[in-house]
């Protein structure tokens, strides 16, 4: 299949239901090891994504993924809001075609993971959202076409791996050896966003 | 003249360290852009690049930040303006942005400003 700018309304569609759905819980993880605000941050931004994204005229999925980026960026707030629009807009500039193949979609997942490494200054291992968007990339990375369980797996298990991790970025990291035992908020929400896609794409069968 | 930005969580913390600058040096620009879009604790990327666009049309800016995603916000809101005269220093907030009023109101220039910061701090 080739993913189209339907389906990109599509993913953050689904996106921000599971977030709406979800952001109690958020909140609450973010209470344990942050300042407990990444549930309300991602409802206010990704609702407003939602919107703008589905008043349409958006013709490819570059377009939709700017216009995500843009909206991420300004309304999420938090160290979420930079990272998560950060990923996007790299996402939307790794391709200028409306439509993308498995390949283009891949180094879009790319990019973006550079975009979030580079803009938050943090690696695997550090308890963040990069603990899921970095596995996520390598599976997909090894995979010849897209495939909606291996992405809902993978950022599954690897958003449970967190909760073995002792955070040294963000809010969690002034927590030390007490941020272990919790899952992290912000790997979470990425698996939210993995679910979202990995949905969207079964549907398409 | 170079301005001074300050990023912070908090609204009461952005415009009380302007408030205690200008008290010193009445002529420097200082932007507060504290608290979220509510004026709530948290960030606000408006809130920054309002104040960075508006600095890099003029005379540039040095910006003060606290922690954590105050610093990527105001990282990507330089890149987003693609400013050359607005830049990130790492000092703590309140007494690197004194020292810098103090510097720009003898009339010093970004660069030479940045280094007394750096060198004090870094
Ligand atoms: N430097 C970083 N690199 C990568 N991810 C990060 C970094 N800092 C925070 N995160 C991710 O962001 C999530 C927290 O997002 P949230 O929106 O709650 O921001 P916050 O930490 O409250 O922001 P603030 O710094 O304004 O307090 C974390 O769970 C983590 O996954
Ligand atoms: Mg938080």
């Amino acid at each position: 299949m080739k993913f189209e700018a339907q389906h990109a309304v599509q993913w953050i569609q689904k996106a921000n239901d599971k977030i709406q759905e979800h952001k109690d819980e958020l909140t609450e993880l973010d209470r344990k090891i942050g300042d407990g605000d990444h549930g309300i941050n991602m409802a206010r931004g990704f609702q407003e994504a939602a919107d703008e994204v589905s008043a349409g005229d958006l013709s490819g999925v570059p377009d939709v993924l700017k216009q995500t980026a843009t909206t991420v960026m300004s309304k999420v707030g938090g160290a979420s809001g930079p990272l998560y629009g950060t990923a996007f807009l790299k996402m939307s500039m790794a391709v200028k075609d409306e439509a993308v193949d498995y390949k283009q979609f891949v180094g879009m997942i790319e990019a973006a993971l550079g975009g979030i490494k580079q803009r938050g200054k943090s690696e695997e291992g550090e308890k963040t959202m990069i603990d899921v968007w970095s596995p996520v990339y390598e599976a997909m990375k090894d995979a010849d076409d897209f495939d909606a369980a291996l992405i809902k797996d993978t950022a599954s298990s690897s958003m449970e791996a967190t909760k073995e991790m002792t955070a040294t970025k963000g809010r969690a990291s002034y927590l030390k050896e007490r941020s272990k035992d919790h899952l992290d908020p912000g790997a979470v929400s990425s698996y939210y966003l993995f679910e979202a896609l990995s949905e969207t794409l079964k549907e398409e069968g | 003249m170079p301005g001074i930005i300050l990023v912070s969580h908090s609204q009461k913390v952005a415009e009380g360290i302007k408030e205690l600058l200008e008290q010193v040096v009445g002529d420097v620009t200082i932007e507060a852009a504290g608290g979220d879009d509510d004026g709530g604790i948290g960030t606000s990327f408006e809130k920054i690049q309002t104040a960075v666009e508006k600095a890099s049309a003029e005379d540039g800016a040095i910006i003060f930040y606290d922690i954590g995603s105050a610093k990527m916000n105001a990282e990507m809101a330089i890149e987003m303006a693609g400013s050359e005269n607005v830049r990130l220093v790492e000092a703590p907030i309140l007494e690197g942005a004194y020292l810098a009023a103090v510097e720009v109101s003898v009339g010093k220039s970004l660069e030479n400003v940045m280094e007394s910061v750096e060198k004090q701090y870094g």
